[in-house]
């Protein structure tokens, strides 16, 4: 074991010089790049609105647009503005639906629990709440 | 006892790659029973013994110390030719191709831990495009990439620093 480690080595670097410190920085742009792309900013293409357990429709989310839909306590009223969504108005009392605020990436979801609509962003992929392996 | 009829004239050399191929063994199995929280993030410590070799002796003794490596280590902990295996060998292929051409970088800017690092990533690249075409083909993988690429970067940078130190260690 001892020869294996005592050869007529050539003169090694005693610490990480130049060429490893741009490597390293690099690399590490690389992977909070990947972090960004495949993690955070996913743009959604698409809004799915359900009523009760029917899918109602399916809106392109790159446009203006004022939808009306009806559930059991009136209209909810949700409006589409260039890639982002939100509930505008609601008839129930909570208004966490309203509240949530415009949505815009894959996956997001508002739901209007007392009036039965839910509206759900879907992009190229449909993305997965966990994961299973 | 009979004597055996067979002679293997082995060479200094074959030596050389068997015991450094031990040490590599040695260590593969040592990790393969360490629990890791996320399955595929590993320190890959074995990839010490596959640079030094790369250094010390040269390309081709490290691809045979690397790929006897993960052949005597699957038969050991007993998944030869399972997806272990197979993820094994892939990733030893893919970090040995980018090893055939990164060894040629410029001795003087670049130490052996620019080396472990784009070794690192070839592993995992070439694990991930594995597990893409055959285990799980699915797009869904794409959300663990980063979480590797990282694991790749922190591993690949530790074990190049752990190699330089035995690499100026006479």
């Amino acid at each position: 074991m001892q020869r294996l480690f005592k050869l007529n080595s050539p003169a090694y670097h005693q610490k990480p010089v130049i060429g490893d410190w741009v490597v390293i920085v690099t690399s590490l742009a690389a992977v909070i790049f990947l972090f960004q792309s495949l993690w955070i900013n996913t743009p959604a293409s698409q809004l799915q609105i359900r009523q009760g357990d029917k899918i109602i429709g399916t809106y392109d989310l790159d446009q203006n647009k004022e939808l009306h839909v009806h559930g059991p306590l009136g209209e909810s009223h949700i409006s589409i503005n260039q890639g982002k969504v939100r509930f505008k108005q609601s008839p129930c009392n909570n208004q966490y639906c309203v509240h949530q605020g415009w949505l815009s990436r894959t996956g997001q979801v508002a739901v209007c629990l007392p009036n039965q609509i839910s509206i759900q962003l879907i992009g190229e992929n449909k993305p997965y709440d966990s994961l299973n392996y | 006892m009979t004597r055996s009829t067979i002679s293997i004239t082995t060479t200094k050399e074959d030596h050389q790659i068997a015991k450094l191929t031990a040490l590599a063994i040695g260590l593969h199995v040592l990790e393969a029973m360490l629990p890791s929280p996320l399955p595929g993030v590993k320190p890959g410590i074995a990839n010490i013994i596959t640079l030094y070799v790369l250094m010390q002796y040269g390309f081709g003794t490290a691809a045979w110390v690397s790929l006897l490596r993960v052949f005597a280590s699957s038969l050991l902990i007993g998944q030869f030719l399972s997806p272990t295996f197979v993820l094994s060998l892939s990733g030893a292929l893919f970090s040995l191709g980018v090893l055939f051409f990164v060894q040629h970088l410029p001795k003087k800017f670049f130490s052996v831990i620019t080396l472990s690092i784009l070794a690192a990533f070839a592993h995992i690249a070439g694990q991930l495009i594995v597990v893409r075409l055959w285990l799980i083909p699915h797009t869904g993988i794409s959300y663990l990439i980063p979480i590797f690429a990282l694991a790749a970067l922190f591993f690949g940078t530790l074990n190049g620093l752990i190699c330089l130190r035995l690499l100026s260690h006479k």
